[in-house]
């Protein structure tokens, strides 16, 4: 052990103690995301790990103003604060934002998210993307991708996992006509940083779509977490882009196609695509969704 | 209007979650670390600061909290030039 001991500053807005896992993305995601907003922030949380993990009663990890009410509310809270502080006049001076799991986002949240877009409010909404309800135990979510191994989608003899693709809610963000949508990961922390800059500089309705592994949910070793993000977005599995006023302004490119393979393999619940012949042509469908992700927003570097 | 808070701000520092880590724990070279600050990006806690202390190149370097750290490892992942190296840990 070393000899001399360091006590942390603990600078951050968000405090250590939590209970998130070790080598959790989403707590990352969270914590670059409070510190880029700074204390002027009030925060609306909708259920799910980041919930859970970081204020178990009577503490709480965050140092902002923070509010959870229902799985499917934080977009509807954040409206509502955003009323409260249009009354007082300090809606100008504070960032709000809602934070929801893909879970809250994609499926449960979806109407209410839907319907603070169509009113315009100036808010700022992150959901932070680990493909399945990981909080309750990796059920299946409409963000899960396609031969997933959930506890609701098993692979067997007749099920190759997960039977359906996952849901394109950047699309439906961009039928809103939102002036900001991005989709960010914390493989890439500058770029994260650079995207919540930008989204609380432009008034109006933001929405980021943040991908962040989780470790015990995909199956990977806690100090993977970073490495199997990028090589989502290098494989061109998970795009990372970015839309100003429904324009793709924004992309992260790669200079050398990685094969979707070597991001399958890391995962365990990827891990029955690597046993047997039918395995081999999921992983060349998967592969066939990361070509056409590629070809579509143009990400390789040529 | 006026709150009474039930629950104060930051108030989980209080666990020291440092007995989650299994057998590896982190440890910083400061003659190597050139201050870039990735591994305060990168970990999960939020644990690794800058010392204030310069080592012979001239640069700050970093350290890391062990009341805290869950031994994820990732900040020896993330390092451009590996200045954290993952121990064993006797306990």
């Amino acid at each position: 052990m070393p000899t001399k001991k360091y006590k942390a500053p603990l600078s951050h807005l968000l405090n250590p103690g939590h209970s998130a896992c070790a080598g959790c993305g989403m707590i990352i995601a969270a914590r670059l995301l409070l510190d880029t907003a700074g204390p002027n922030t009030i925060v609306t949380n909708a259920t799910g790990c980041s919930e859970v993990t970081t204020t178990q009663y009577p503490m709480t990890s965050f140092k902002v103003p923070w509010i959870h009410s229902l799985f499917e509310n934080p977009a509807c809270l954040a409206s509502g604060i955003l009323a409260a502080l249009k009354v007082k006049g300090l809606a100008d001076k504070t960032n709000i934002i809602a934070i929801g799991g893909d879970g809250a986002t994609f499926d449960i949240g979806l109407a209410h998210i839907s319907g603070m877009w169509e009113r315009g409010d100036n808010v700022l909404y992150v959901c932070y993307d680990n493909e399945a309800y990981q909080n309750t135990g990796y059920q299946y979510s409409s963000a899960t991708p396609l031969d997933a191994n959930t506890s609701t989608t098993p692979p067997g003899k007749y099920s190759e996992g997960n039977d359906q693709k996952k849901k394109d809610m950047v699309g439906i963000a961009l039928a809103h006509g939102l002036p900001y949508i991005a989709t960010a990961t914390t493989g890439y922390p500058l770029d994260l940083i650079a995207k919540v800059k930008k989204a609380l500089a432009i008034k109006g309705p933001k929405y980021l779509q943040i991908y962040t592994p989780c470790v015990p949910g995909w199956g990977i070793e806690p100090k993977d977490t970073i490495t199997v993000a990028q090589l989502a977005v290098q494989s061109g599995f998970y795009p990372i882009v970015e839309y100003l006023n429904g324009g793709l302004s924004g992309k992260t490119k790669t200079t050398k196609k990685v094969p979707v393979e070597n991001f399958l393999k890391l995962q365990k619940r990827f891990k029955h695509l690597f046993k047997d012949e039918r395995g081999k042509a999921e992983i060349a469908k998967i592969q066939k969704i990361a070509d056409k992700n590629i070809e579509k927003f143009g990400l390789l570097n040529s | 209007m006026h709150i009474k808070l039930s629950v104060q701000p930051g108030t989980t520092d209080k666990i020291k979650t440092g007995n989650w880590r299994e057998w590896h724990y982190p440890e910083i070279d400061h003659e190597k670390c050139i201050g870039c600050g990735l591994c305060d990006q990168a970990c999960p806690e939020g644990i690794c600061f800058p010392t204030g202390e310069k080592n012979k190149a001239g640069r700050v370097y970093y350290e890391k909290d062990l009341d805290w750290c869950k031994g994820c490892g990732l900040c020896a992942e993330i390092c451009p030039v590996q200045a954290v190296t993952m121990r064993e840990e006797i306990k």
